[in-house]
This record gives C-alpha cells, structure tokens and sequence, in this order.
C-alpha cells in the first residue's frame, strides 16, 4: 500500500482495544424467523408512529379500538383490529406528522396488539406484536431501473421504507435528505468508520454488498444534486476498502459521479459525524449547526445500502444485520434478523451464554446501552448485541478525581469532563454548561482513558439533567 | 460502586447468568488504573535510592524504609480513625514516603522522618480529603516543615560522597557524622571559585554531579537516574515533557542571566545539576493534583517554578529553593487552570444570538 497518510482528526480521540476478531471474518449469517417479534412504535428521532394498517383489514367500530399512551402522556389511536392478518412487509406504522419514520411488519402473521415492551434505552415502550404464521412464504421483491425516478420520487421512495440512519441516531433518512431551498451541500459523506470496538455489521455489508453501496451513494448524490462522495472507511478494514475500490472501479455507469474510498486512521470516535467530517473535509461544524450548514451530508453505509434496497426493489427496512459478538455468547456471529426479535431467541439460536457473562450491551461497548434482561427486542439502529465477559469489561468502583488531566486529552470535543464530575459530586451539575457540555455527544472517551476508573459519562447525563431542570424553573 | 445489580427476568429456556451488571456507558475501559500509574512511579525512583547508598552509606536505604512506612501507617492510622476507606494500597504515600526521604539530607537523625511524614500525609492529604483533594504536594510540605523545625538537621547533616565503597561508614553516626557543604551552599556564601576550589574543575564538577557523585539531599544528587526514571514516565504516557522541561529550561535561563557577577554570566548547567532541580521537575512538579491540567498552562507553571528557584537561591536565606518555589507555584494552580482552558472542537455561537 502507498505510503499515503491516514485522514483523522487532530484533537483528542482515544485506542481501545478493537476486538473486532470475533466475528470481522464471518459472513452474514440469516437467522431463521422467529416466532414472535415486537416492533417499537419510535424506532428512530422523531414522534413514535401511529399505528396503521392496509384498508382491507383495517376495521372502524369504536369499541375496537385500542387507546395507547403516549410517553407524553397524550393519547393516540391504534387504529388495527387485534388478530388481523398482516404480511412481512405491510405497512403497520406510519408517519403523521413532523419528523418520524415508517414501521413495517418483519414477519407474516396475526397482529396480537399493542404491548409495553423493555426498551433498550427509554424504559418500557409500546409496542406491536406479531406472531408468525410458520406456513408464510418470505417475500421477495423485484427490481426496478431507479435510475427513471425523479428526486421527489426517490425520497418518496426512501420514506415509504421507513429508513433510519443506522449508526446508532436513527435520524429518518428522507428527512436528511430533503434540504431547505437555501442550504447548499457539495460533499456526501458515507459513513464507514465503525470506530465501536466489536461491532462489525457495517464491515460486512461493505464486504459483501460493494455494488449496492455505491448504487446507493449515486441515489443520494442524485438526490442532492451533487457529484462528490467520500467514503470514510477506517483503516483496520483493508477487505472492505478493496471491495469498494473494486467496485468502484467495476462500475461502468458512473455518470459523472466522483466517488472515492478515503482510509481513515483508526482512533475512536472517528466515526461521529463530526470527527469524520473533520477528518475528510477539514470543515467544523459550529456548535448548533447542521452538518449541511458546512456543506456536508453524512450517511452510514448500511443506511446507504438499505436507500438502494429501498429505491431499487421497493423493499422496506424490516431486517438488519446485527453483530453478535463477545467472549460470553457460545457462538459470535453477524445475524441477519427481523426487527423485533427479542434477545432470547438469538441467544437460543446462538447455542447460549457462557457461565461467565456479566453484562449485555446493546450496541457498542464505548456508547451501548446495558441491558438487565434477555426480553428485548432488536430494533432497526441495533447494530450489535455484546454478551461480555467479566475479564472484558470493568466494573470495579471508582476513585476521586486526580487531576491527571487524561480526560482533557481524550476529549475530541475540547471539554472538561474532569469538571464536570467534579461539580455533579458537589451538587452543582447545573453550573457545567460553562465546561461546554452542550457539544459532549457522550462518546465516552473521557472515562475510558480515566484511570480513577470515574463514571464521567454517568456524571455528564447527570449534568445535563440538572441542567434542563433548573432550565425550567 | 456505580453499578446496579439488577435480576435478570429472561424468558429465554437456555442458561442465564443470575444477573447482569447494568450501568452508563462506556462498558470497557483502558487498563490504566491509579494504582498501576503509582506504583511504576515508585519504581522509577528506585534506582537513585540504590546509587545513594553507595554513595552515602546504609543509612539512607534506613531512612527511606522508615519514612515510606511512616507515610503509610499515617495513611492507613488516621484513615481508620477518620472512618474512611483505607486506601494505602494505591501507592500514593509510598511516592510520599520515598520523596520525603529523597529531600532530606542523609545524616539526619532516623526519627526525623516521622514527623515529616505525619506533616505530609495527615495534615496535608488526609485532613485535605485525601487523595486528589491536597493543595500542596505532600512530601514538599513534610520537608518544609522539618526545615522551619529542625534548621540545624536539615541544612547541614550533609556527608561527603564516599570514595573508599565503605558502605557501612555513616551508619548510626546521626549528624555528627563527617558533614560538608553543598555545592549550591558553597556557591551562595562563597561563589564559584570556591565551588570549584572544593569540588575540582568545572568539566569533572559537571560529570561527578551528573552521576550523583556530590553531597546533597538522599534521593535527588543523580541527574542521570533520575532523568531515566522521568523519561520512562514519559515514555509510558504517565506525565508529559510539558513540566519538567519549563522547569530546567527556566533555572537555567535565569541562572544564566541573574546568576554571574554581571548579567548573562551564570552557569546554568550547574545551577540545573545541583540541589534539587531534576527530582523536582520530574518527580514532583508533575504530581498531579497539584499541577495544572492544560499543557500551555503546565509550562507557565514549570516556568514560574524556575523563576522562583533563582530568586529563592539568589535573593532568599536558603541555598536551595526548588522546595519553596513548587510549593507557591502549587497555591497557583487553580488558577492557572482557570487561565489556560481546552480549546474547544465546535466555533460557539456567539452570546445572545443562540434563539
């Protein structure tokens, strides 16, 4: 390889041990439907979906129908008959208004209503539940030429298949795309850095799904009306920069599109947004801003893939590939599985756990969510579950602060996390917006590198809680 | 504790541990931890302590043992009465312990260090809160104190280096031991002929001093051990060249341009050799609770510790003034923290135009 220097960017950024060795070289694997999923009503930014289904068994009297709360505390209607009929692919969730994505059956089989759910994240969660019907065939879609749609169309086209962006945010992937009149973007950024040690979803689809990469890359270009696409790919990934490049290079109808794959180095969080932006353009976002104010788009590239899928064959977004990894799951693996499978049944298909586990993350391990249960459903930004091992990760208590200032060099944002844990301790969380923690995304850099081992993300969520309330007062 | 035990409520048939750990992200984290920082410093002070023993006698491995005990049954003692946690294992009052030794002169009496070390560790650590919570460096205050207590003892219990590998020779003797004066005493009282006169020529002055071979506190006569000890610290990422090179730079700037008969006449190689100078800007100008955080604000911290050395050695009572000088640098740091802030990632918008 050429003694090219590795795109990054220069302030703060952290090596954890990558471990991505688990499950790097194991293709996608389709796990068998299960027998049940549960389908989140919110499963990306935005208001939750309201519950729809096709007019042929959508029924109106009154009494049947289903009053759900509303984490607001509003109330909004479940507008579906319990033990309807639904197919793997039906709309069963829709945008009403403002910001919000598309839900769709991931199974074929009898809607048994709406549940309150374990969320990963939010606490419990409604939730539609389906249970299969083991006589249903999969459904298979067909191509079309994309290249005949208009933009509106193809947006039309992204929002029907309820896209998320699917590095972890879960932005509605029509809503990035569609800009103001006065924004001006040149740049579109793919993402496909995934800096999280372990996970390697992303690395497969790059591997085994080049083509539709760039396909998708040259929906969204044509979308915002520009040519130039930069794919960040961090450098621990040499199989997936090939196969891109090869790709690229296959590809006979490039129209003019300038498409190229940029090695990054490899430092975590050269996958948030504003890391890798930096990194490939030089450009900083200003506190508040959008990345279009600096011109930029950015999309992950399974996001990207999940757009062609999308646009070309007319295929919502029901099923992912989630990485499985950990020393404590018998059998580590990328899973293709339908939104809505719980926990319990990839962790039956998967052989088990070992003895030794001690924590369940969802996500990755700088920035997942720990879990106490198996009964979780997987949901469309789930880019890997981790069954960890106690030699894999720390759980020992935590020292005062002693100034080493490590935390201020890990920082990629320029922050003080040191501060901040200081000022939570004493009671004063509210007083730490002057320590920037605004900008903090919570990449969790600042307790990794602390070796006073001091729960500094714990302490800024804290933070910014205190913050928001004495807001409101 | 920051986690949560939670009973797991899995539905799933297959095995399930009998709970899972629940707590805020990140979930894996570096292997560096507070004891593993300590204890490789500790190490890396043990080779100074070997050369003075051959240096100066038995006598200074006695002290050193009996103050790093002292330091720590004070931590462990006044901790069990305070009912807080003992945390003695995490090394830190052995650094104290061993530093307090290092900046004391060799022929003090063996109880001597005890008291340094209750000075140093329970009032100004323990009563402090403990550690990270000292305003001042501990082994610093613990010298300073025996100095204002025991004047006689700590300037003048001085041995000469020994020269016949008699390592037994001062044992015992106490401060009636064969004392001499240091080099910085010599060329403050006497000036650098004198230096010169009792010491040899500059060039065999420069390389003995260098090596450790001079009189002078236990731990903090060998430049060479020490920098190799110091420069592994940087090399593990566990301090930066930040402190420790403002610090020689600026006692050599100052003793080149105040230091000579007529301005710009010092000798600043031999200002930054003797006294305490290079166990200071490594060992502890850089302890980390008492140093500042931005590196542009630990090199104004280690500038200001080589301007108030000069002053102290040129202008003050005492000989030597790297003790002094890191202790009021010490008082600055918060702020100096203030002063030098992160520059932040994201341009902020501008007061009062954010909505």
């Amino acid at each position: 390889m050429a003694a090219e220097t590795l795109a990054t960017f220069p302030k703060g950024g952290i090596h954890p041990k990558e471990s991505k060795e688990l499950t790097e070289k194991l293709p996608v694997e389709v796990m068998p439907p299960p027998s049940q999923v549960r389908l989140f009503l919110k499963q990306h930014a935005g208001a939750p979906c309201r519950v729809s289904v096709k007019k042929r068994v959508m029924t109106t009297p009154s009494e049947e129908r289903l009053f759900l709360k509303r984490h607001a505390g509003d109330l909004y209607q479940l507008l579906v008959k319990k033990k309807d009929k639904v197919f793997e692919g039906d709309l069963v969730g829709s945008v009403e208004k403002g910001l919000g994505a598309n839900l769709h059956a991931s199974l074929s089989g009898t809607l048994e209503g709406v549940e309150n759910v374990q969320h990963p994240m939010v606490g419990k969660a409604p939730a539609l539940v389906i249970s299969a019907d083991p006589e249903a065939e999969p459904r298979s879609y067909s191509s079309v030429d994309w290249k005949k749609f208009s933009r509106e169309e193809l947006i039309a086209r992204i929002k029907d298949a309820g896209i998320v962006g699917l590095g972890g945010a879960g932005f509605p992937a029509h809503a990035k795309l569609t800009l103001g009149p006065d924004v001006k973007v040149d740049t579109l950024i793919l993402n496909g850095a995934e800096c999280e040690p372990y996970l390697t979803s992303d690395h497969r689809i790059m591997v085994e799904h080049p083509h539709d990469i760039i396909e998708g890359a040259k929906i969204i270009l044509k979308i915002l009306g520009i040519d130039y696409c930069a794919i960040g790919i961090e450098n621990n990934k040499p199989d997936a920069i090939e196969a891109l490049n090869r790709a690229i290079a296959q590809d006979t109808s490039k129209n003019g599109y300038k498409i190229a794959v940029k090695p990054l180095k490899v430092k975590y969080p050269q996958g948030s947004a504003d890391q890798i932006m930096q990194s490939l353009t030089g450009r900083v976002r200003p506190a508040g801003a959008r990345s279009s104010a600096i011109g930029i788009i950015v999309q992950n590239v399974y996001t990207t893939k999940a757009i062609y899928d999308a646009v070309a064959f007319g295929k919502p977004f029901y099923e992912r590939v989630v990485t499985i990894a950990g020393k404590g799951i018998k059998r580590p693996a990328n899973l293709m599985v339908k939104v809505g499978t719980s926990l319990a049944d990839i962790v039956d298909y998967l052989g088990g756990t070992t003895p030794d586990l001690v924590k369940v993350v969802i996500g990755g391990p700088m920035m997942g969510f720990s879990v106490s249960t198996f009964d979780i459903p997987i949901t469309k930004t789930t880019s890997g579950v981790l069954f960890l091992t106690k030699d894999e990760v720390d759980t020992e208590s935590y020292y005062p602060c002693i100034r080493c200032g490590f935390c201020l060099e890990a920082c990629p944002m320029g922050l003080e996390p040191n501060n901040i844990g200081i000022y939570v301790e004493a009671g004063r969380g509210a007083e730490t917006e002057q320590f920037g923690i605004d900008d903090c995304f919570e990449c969790g850099s600042c307790a990794f590198v602390c070796p006073a081992k001091r729960p500094l993300v714990q302490f800024i969520r804290l933070a910014k809680m205190k913050i928001r309330e004495s807001k409101k007062k | 504790m920051v986690e949560t035990q939670t009973e797991t409520t899995a539905i799933t048939e297959v095995e399930k541990p009998a709970r899972l750990f629940v707590s805020v992200s990140p979930h894996v984290k570096s292997a560096e931890t507070i004891n593993k920082i300590m204890w490789t410093v500790v190490a890396c002070l043990m080779p100074p302590l070997i050369l003075s023993v051959f240096i100066f006698g038995f006598q200074t491995l006695i002290i050193t043992v009996i103050s790093v005990a002292s330091c720590v049954a004070t931590e462990a003692i006044s901790q069990k009465l305070l009912h807080r946690p003992v945390t003695v294992k995490d090394g830190s009052a052995v650094i104290t312990g061993v530093l307090l030794a290092y900046i004391i002169p060799p022929g003090v009496p063996y109880w001597m260090p005890i008291l340094g070390a209750v000075m140093a560790i329970f009032v100004t650590k323990v009563l402090m809160g403990g550690i990270g919570f000292n305003i001042f460096n501990p082994a610093l205050i613990g010298r300073a104190f025996l100095v204002a207590t025991y004047p006689v003892a700590m300037t003048s219990a001085w041995l000469l280096p020994i020269r016949d590998a008699s390592i037994f020779k001062y044992m015992g003797t106490g401060v009636d031991a064969i004392t001499t004066a240091t080099p910085l005493y010599v060329l403050k009282h006497y000036g650098i002929g004198a230096v010169i006169e009792k010491f040899g020529s500059l060039a065999s002055i420069y390389g003995n001093f260098f090596i450790g071979w001079r009189p002078g506190c236990i731990g903090e006569t060998s430049a060479f051990l020490l920098i190799i000890g110091g420069l592994f610290l940087i090399y593990k990422k566990y301090i930066t060249w930040h402190i420790p090179v403002s610090v020689i730079v600026s006692v050599g700037f100052f003793t080149w341009v105040f230091g000579g008969e007529k301005l710009f006449t010092g000798n600043p190689l031999l200002a930054v050799l003797s006294g305490g100078v290079i166990l200071g800007a490594f060992f502890m100008a850089t302890d980390y609770v008492t140093s500042p955080n931005q590196k542009a604000g630990q090199l104004f911290f280690g500038a200001g510790i080589g301007a108030l050395t000069v002053l102290i050695r040129l202008k003050g009572g005492y000989p030597e003034g790297v003790c002094y000088a890191i202790l009021l640098m010490n008082t600055l740091t918060p702020a100096i923290d203030q002063w030098f802030k992160p520059r932040r990632f994201a341009p902020q918008p501008q007061e009062g135009a954010q909505k």
